[in-house]
């Protein structure tokens, strides 16, 4: 059981099906990613966890009961189209959003002085929104969404429009949170923070789920029998040896020294290959081709296409 | 629920520390003050500043002294002098103008010449005939060789003013003013269509600023999209009954104040009403004057039956339909800003507010000649033009079983129009890119939310 559950979510719009039998588990505690192409239904997903629209079947879970109305004010939602009111003072404009949130007046000001000095945005207190510029916008906006400590986080597309620095400042605090327990979902298109970040993934395409499971099992599960060989020594006598039994799927010079990729025959093993290797040369490495998320992102929705 | 009390504080606060509301808050009362002590100097004025009329040529003996002179104007009859020459450069001695009365008066037209090189006002020329027209027509009665003719003429001069007295239901007369009751009829219903109109812009600005700012999102993870709604709608009605009320004061204040430094004549008039009254909103009708009041002028009979006038009913009824219609149009106004993008797509939707606001407009304006038409009647039940309708209707009395059903209906269609508008609002304000159509709105009504 999970701490957060959807059960078999369908949404229609007029002329649609934004979300057909979706379901997620997320465990309590990860950081669990929601994926897929524009348009896929992850906003729409979102929003109905958030209780901003309502599914037309299907139900969510928190700490196995039904969520209700007052669950809200556990969890934070950063969501995608966000914005600030550009001629309010952004002191008071984040005092504001945190009250709505239902925090006392003392409490939401003790906890923003804290903030703003931890990201830097003290100077900033008593001028308007629209003075700032947009990481230091987004900044405001990721403090208010975790102001009132939730134990839920929501990101959609958290990182876009920010520059790498405040990526990783952001990333950094993200992983803080699930240090304290926090479990966090997040949409995005961003790979490379799929991987440094999510325990488990949902990929989503045409309104369907079409992947789902920890990174590693995905991983290892796209994982081919395809091996990455670096070595020092005559670069031809090996190919002539290895093309025998394998095929040689690339053969280039990185670093002064030779790198071939290869992919292994159902009957062998990687023993025999470093057999032949051992003989033509000095090993300098040796792995085996995990995946990125990138690629079996682009290979689950091709895949889905055909289908 | 105390999430909406925030929203309503943040919107109250954010409209009435903008310089714009400020500076409209002060300037209006100076011109509404100004609209009201303006004639009042005016006519003040015109007393010291006295115009000396030539009358000269063959009438100038026939009529000798028998236009009399008022405050401002003064007649000399210059016997002895050439016409032509005194047309020339009455100026120079002192003249305003020269004024030429030809003996045949009685039989030919333009027998009677005013030149002067300024316009000369309405009232110089209706003194200078009516007085002419007198002396005609005294001297073609004593033609008739009548004893005793002064003392008859004495005897039968009369002067006769229409005084309106309203029955009430409960059987107590009321002095009043035709005048005033229109003046009052016009200015509210104006003042209702006007203040719905600019408020509920500013409803539908404010969501198209949220919606356009990418704030509503954030804002609806935290509230539910009606506390958004209603707490905006609520706090912009705030704004305006502290506009209206700052409105009412500060106009008192400077009418009582320019009253007792520059004008004390108005003053001195009976217990200085206007401003006593609206103050205190005394309602107790003057005792029903059977008795001649002989010097009564227009400007004093408007004073007089101002203090009848029930100011506690007119403003309280004002604040009610002023609410109740503001809030029946906000609503929708709410409903079409959240449908939009920005402010130039608005147009197409506006059409059903404006249509029937401008109706209320026009049968208002028409109702205070005729308040009793049927068209009226029905248009100030009616909950989508009463406000203006019946605000127009109040100042010539309105039964009470009326006034309650309106106001009734008034606000059961408001609920109606809000529970509307939140269902469009709610998915309004998610929907960006293209414009929807009224057919895709009325699809949104339909849709499942929480």
């Amino acid at each position: 059981m999970g701490y957060f559950e959807a059960r078999n979510i369908v949404k229609k719009f007029t002329n649609h099906l934004a979300l057909d039998n979706v379901s997620i588990t997320v465990p309590k505690g990860s950081i669990y990613g929601l994926l897929g192409p524009n348009g896929a239904g992850k906003t729409t997903l979102l929003r109905i966890i958030n209780q901003i629209t309502a599914p037309d079947t299907g139900e969510l879970m928190l700490k196995g009961k039904k969520m209700k109305a007052d669950d809200l004010s556990s969890i934070g939602y950063l969501p995608e189209e966000r914005g600030l009111y550009k001629k309010m003072k952004v002191g008071e404009q984040a005092l504001y959003l945190a009250r709505l949130k239902g925090l006392s007046k003392q409490d939401a000001l003790k906890r923003l002085k804290d903030w703003f000095k931890k990201f830097e945005l003290e100077p900033w207190w008593d001028k308007k929104v629209e003075e700032l510029s947009k990481g230091m916008q987004q900044k405001v906006q990721f403090i208010i969404t975790i102001l009132h400590e939730p134990k839920l986080l929501i990101f959609d597309e958290p990182f876009s429009g920010f520059d790498p620095i405040n990526t990783s400042l952001l990333k950094k605090e993200i992983i803080k949170l699930q240090n304290k327990g926090t479990t966090i979902i997040f949409s995005t298109h961003d790979m490379g923070s799929v991987e440094e970040l999510c325990d488990h993934i949902t990929l989503i395409n045409n309104s369907r789920t079409i992947l789902e499971g920890s990174v590693d099992e995905i991983r290892n599960y796209y994982a081919s029998n395809r091996f990455e060989i670096r070595f020092d020594g005559e670069i031809n006598l090996l190919t002539a040896s290895l093309s025998h039994s394998y095929k040689i799927i690339d053969n280039k010079k990185v670093n002064g020294q030779n790198q071939i990729t290869v992919d292994l025959m159902d009957n062998t093993t990687t023993n025999d290959v470093l057999s032949i290797l051992l003989q033509a040369g000095k090993v300098v490495a040796f792995n085996k081709v995990i995946p990125g998320m990138n690629e079996i992102f682009i290979k689950a929705v091709n895949d889905a296409k055909k289908e | 629920m105390n999430k909406i009390f925030l929203i309503i504080k943040r919107e109250y606060l954010v409209r009435v520390k903008k310089k714009s509301f400020i500076i409209m808050t002060l300037l209006a009362p100076v011109l509404l003050a100004g609209l009201i002590l303006i004639p009042a100097w005016i006519m003040t004025r015109e007393d010291s500043n006295e115009k000396r009329i030539a009358v000269v040529g063959e009438g100038a003996v026939l009529f000798a002294g028998t236009i009399p002179s008022t405050k401002s104007i003064k007649f000399d009859y210059l016997i002895d002098v050439n016409p032509e020459e005194i047309k020339m450069n009455f100026e120079e001695q002192g003249y305003y103008g020269v004024l030429f009365i030809s003996p045949k008066v009685a039989y030919i037209p333009n027998a009677v010449q005013l030149f002067s090189h300024k316009q000369p006002t309405l009232e110089t020329t209706m003194h200078i005939s009516n007085s002419i027209e007198k002396e005609i027509e005294r001297k073609k009665l004593e033609s008739y060789d009548i004893k005793d003719l002064d003392k008859i003429l004495k005897e039968i001069e009369s002067t006769v003013n229409v005084q309106t007295i309203l029955i009430t239901d409960e059987g107590a007369e009321k002095k009043t003013s035709t005048g005033l009751s229109m003046g009052i009829a016009y200015i509210s219903g104006l003042l209702i269509y006007m203040l719905t109109f600019i408020f509920g812009a500013q409803v539908m600005r404010g969501v198209i600023e949220e919606k356009t700012s990418r704030i509503v999102e954030v804002l609806i993870s935290s509230v539910k999209p009606f506390q958004l709604m209603m707490g905006k709608i609520l706090g912009i009605a705030m704004v305006g009954l502290t506009q209206f009320f700052l409105w009412i004061i500060l106009t008192l204040i400077i009418v009582g104040y320019a009253q007792s430094t520059f004008l004390p004549d108005i003053k001195s008039t009976p217990e200085n009403p206007i401003v006593q009254n609206i103050m205190s909103a005394d309602v107790t009708p003057v005792e029903s004057t059977q008795t001649p009041m002989p010097d009564l002028n227009e400007f004093q009979s408007i004073l007089i039956s101002m203090k009848s006038m029930n100011w506690l009913l007119i403003i309280g009824s004002f604040i009610v339909y002023f609410l109740g219609g503001y809030l029946l149009y906000a609503s929708l106004f709410a409903a079409v800003g959240s449908a939009v993008d920005n402010e130039t797509d608005t147009q197409q939707f506006m059409i059903p507010i404006t249509v029937p606001l401008l109706l209320g407009l026009f049968v208002s304006m028409g109702a205070f000649q005729n308040p009793d038409s049927s068209l009226v009647f029905w248009c100030s039940l009616i909950p989508f033009t009463s406000p203006m309708v019946m605000m127009a209707r109040i100042p010539f009395g309105v039964p009470y079983w009326e006034l309650a059903s309106s106001m009734a209906l008034l606000f059961l269609f408001f609920m109606g129009t809000t529970w509307l508008a939140a269902k469009i609002y709610r998915t309004g304000i998610l929907m960006y890119g293209k414009k929807p159509t009224y057919k895709e709105i009325f699809k949104w009504i339909r849709y499942k939310n929480y």
